[in-house]
């Protein structure tokens, strides 16, 4: 059933392959037979009603859910030609390669600077001039450096909301990470914070693969190329974000994006 | 109406803001109580002169009066001279007073033995000089005065004796060493023995000079007479001071004060403990603290996060996390008893007979001292110190954790860098708490280590510097001491109160410099919502 509805996934170059994944919380299944691709440096948005596996989707690649003691996977992600849950895998490396911003924005309690340098530090770098240089370009590129440029060494917590996810969006760059997980950035944001993220996220678009989680339609519509529709742990539709959002194949989707479920 | 009352909660309102008010009565009560007796005990009271009806005199400071049941008002006085009397306190019936006076040179003398002494000065005599008839009481402060440079000629020699002594019990120390090897035939031996005795003449010939030096001192003598016109002649050496209380001004009154205040803080006790400072109980009582924090933080805050971080989630967690909250339930002396079982039989007579096998029978471990009793207060406060660090870890948001794992953290990463630091408010709250709670224990320490008199404290400047094996004073047990095993429990009442004052103070102040540490971190490491 899945493989018929990834027909429309003729994608040009794949950075992530996700092979018959399926995902047990104990004895509960979360994610069903999930195939499909995911193309390098595009925005991809996966929609879906509240508990559909969007969040334990993206919790996958970066293997978070290594995390939790009752999850069970099988099936396969690979990640440029790499299979991540192979034992060769070093997981803190992959993690390094995958940088994460979460629904509420959570800062560490240090400095605005010490947070963007954060995954540098634990990663090994010392020399003051490297770490320098990586948050200066973090925080331009997440177009925080305006605004705090002057009080780089004071504490993250005087920061506004939508300041903070930036920093977090900064401290995920940072690192150079190969694709960009985002779980529902702008939830806990006010209107224009959210368009300041939004803007961001089509700036580092072409640069960064993204994954984002979203509930708000419309802004899967403004910020992705593609996007994927999860229903019950199901893949129901995947494809490119115009055409979703235009012409649905399937009858779930379109009651889903118009509003008539979910 | 009335429903509207209770549905919106406000007798629940009063209810709680009464317990919180009764609760904050009673302990300011308690502390009003320790306050108004403890700071008063050095201030100087007049000394009164009474003429009863029976032409009896009494001379002495009034302490408190009351009504008896007959509906007399009595006042009871310090009459003091203990030598004379036997007894320091006597209640007096107003009815029975004809006459109430206060004589200017009335003299109060703090004495070495036998508590203060109440009278009138007669006369001075020196050894060196003739007996004039000028202000004999200055003449007796100036050579008080005088005889305190002596003193401390006294004193030098006394602490080189200390030294020697020090120095000659680790000769026989290694002498046993030797004899217990039978290698009383080597030259190491013969040798020490010689360094011995030439320390052992050097000794008694201090001790000869010492005794010459006190019986110069013993012949400058005061001649006294109490209030009824009997003579008591004291040795200058004996007098520790002297005043006028009668005569004395508010600053004259305030400087002895603190001269007292002082002499407490610094000073050896007196007087099976009744009179004197409190310097090795106060020492004793921080360094138990000090000592116990060593031991019991950094495993208590490793334990607790064993439980939390590393720990599998299940039966067996929860089944230690219920031993460990139980064991703050289990009283105090059967933490003691364990303390001295394991601690001062267990590990104390095996150190004894690895490394100290020569001393035996004597015990140099094997017996209470300040590390058994410190790590027997270390194990009671553990569990609060577990069970704060486990909370203050798991009240980190998961968000924290998850974004330092998600940068490619590892667990001891994100532990040591985000999640302590984080904690650290926390833990902190632990230390306050386990410290608070080992000031206050006596129970434990009364059966592993704690003594009525010290010779000697754990610290001091003779080789190893730190004595962990030595017993030691602590205020707890002063309390309990001097308030209910002196002898003369009513002289002693005052200190009592003294006493529990500074303990309070130490806790107080120990607390405090960690809650003025713990808010520090609190700004550091707060965490926007």
């Amino acid at each position: 059933m899945t493989n018929e509805k990834n027909a429309v996934t003729s994608i040009e170059d794949s950075i992530v392959q996700v092979r018959d994944l399926n995902l047990f919380y104990g004895t509960s299944q979360a994610l069903f037979n999930l195939d499909f691709d995911i193309p390098r440096n595009r925005v991809t948005a996966l929609i879906g009603p509240s508990g559909c596996g969007k969040s334990t989707f993206i919790r996958c690649i970066n293997r978070m859910n290594d995390l939790v003691d009752i999850v069970r996977i099988d099936g396969s992600i690979q990640l440029n030609g790499q299979d991540i849950f192979a034992k060769s895998v070093d997981v803190i490396d992959l993690r390094r390669r995958i940088g994460m911003v979460f629904q509420k924005s959570n800062p560490f309690p240090k400095s605005i600077y010490e947070n963007v340098v954060y995954g540098l530090r634990i990663g090994g770098v010392t020399e003051k001039p490297d770490l320098d240089e990586a948050a200066v370009v973090s925080l331009k590129r997440a177009a925080l450096w305006d605004e705090v440029k002057d009080r780089l060494h004071d504490s993250a917590m005087g920061l506004s909301g939508g300041q903070m996810q930036r920093l977090c969006i900064a401290r995920a760059i940072a690192v150079a990470p190969d694709i960009i997980l985002m779980d529902e950035p702008c939830s806990a944001l006010d209107p224009r914070s959210t368009a300041h993220i939004e803007e961001l996220i089509r700036e580092l678009n072409g640069e960064y693969t993204i994954i984002i989680v979203t509930h708000n339609m419309q802004q899967a519509s403004r910020v992705s190329d593609y996007t994927a529709f999860l229903y019950e742990g199901e893949l129901v539709e995947f494809g490119k974000t115009k055409d979703l959002f235009t012409v649905p194949v399937e009858k779930a989707t379109e009651d889903y994006i118009t509003g008539r479920f979910g | 109406m009335k429903s509207k009352y209770l549905r919106e909660g406000e007798p629940f309102v009063w209810c709680s803001g009464a317990a919180l008010a009764l609760i904050l009565l009673l302990t300011l009560y308690l502390v009003g109580v320790i306050f108004q007796n403890g700071l008063g005990v050095f201030w100087v009271n007049s000394v009164a002169r009474l003429e009863m009806t029976d032409g009896s005199l009494f001379m002495g400071e009034e302490i408190q009066t009351s009504e008896h049941s007959n509906g007399d008002s009595r006042v009871q006085l310090k009459i003091a001279n203990r030598d004379l009397y036997s007894l320091d306190f006597k209640w007096v019936f107003h009815k029975d007073v004809t006459a109430t006076s206060y004589p200017e040179d009335t003299v109060v003398v703090e004495r070495l033995e036998y508590g203060n002494f109440i009278g009138f000065l007669s006369s001075v005599n020196l050894a060196d000089t003739p007996a004039s008839d000028g202000d004999q009481y200055s003449l007796l402060k100036t050579s008080l005065k005088d005889l305190s440079r002596h003193h401390g000629q006294i004193e030098s020699v006394e602490s080189q004796l200390a030294d020697l002594n020090y120095e000659v019990e680790r000769l026989d120390h290694k002498l046993g060493k030797l004899r217990y090897r039978d290698k009383q035939q080597s030259p190491d031996y013969a040798k020490i023995v010689a360094e011995r005795n030439t320390l052992r003449l050097k000794f008694d010939g201090l001790v000869h000079q010492l005794s010459e030096l006190e019986r110069v001192q013993a012949t400058n003598v005061a001649v006294f007479k109490d209030v009824n016109g009997t003579s008591v002649t004291l040795p200058l050496t004996s007098i520790v001071r002297i005043y006028k209380p009668n005569g004395l001004s508010f600053f004259g009154k305030f400087s002895l004060y603190v001269q007292k205040v002082w002499e407490l803080f610094f000073d050896d006790p007196r007087e099976s403990n009744t009179e004197g400072g409190l310097f090795p109980a106060i020492f004793g009582t921080v360094m138990l603290i000090v000592v116990m924090a060593i031991f019991s933080f950094p495993l208590g805050v490793i334990a607790g996060i064993y439980l939390r971080e590393y720990a599998r989630d299940g039966f067996m967690v929860r089944l230690v996390r219920i031993a460990v909250n139980n064991l703050a339930g289990i009283p105090s002396i059967v933490y003691g008893i364990f303390g001295l079982a394991f601690f001062v039989y267990g590990i104390g007579s095996s150190i004894d007979q690895i490394f100290f096998p020569e001393m035996l029978p004597a015990p140099t471990f094997g017996t209470g001292g300040m590390l058994w009793a410190s790590l027997t207060l270390g194990l009671l406060t553990i569990p609060v110190v577990i069970v704060s660090t486990e909370e203050a870890l798991g009240a980190i948001p998961g968000g924290i954790r998850e974004s330092s794992y998600a940068l490619g953290a590892t667990k001891f990463q994100t532990l040591s860098r985000i999640l302590l630091p984080l904690a650290s408010p926390g833990i902190m709250t632990g230390f306050i708490l386990a410290m608070a709670r080992a000031a206050g224990e006596v129970a434990p320490l009364m059966i592993t280590g704690v003594v009525k008199l010290a010779p000697s404290l754990p610290v001091d400047l003779q080789y190893p510097f730190l004595h962990l094996d030595r017993k030691f004073m602590h205020l707890g047990f002063h309390i309990y001491d001097i308030g209910f095993q002196s002898p003369n429990v009513e002289a002693a009442k005052p200190m009592v109160f003294v006493t529990t004052l500074l303990l309070l103070g130490i806790v107080i102040a120990l607390t405090s410099t960690a809650i003025i540490m713990r808010s520090r971190m609190k700004k550091k490491f707060a965490i926007a919502d």
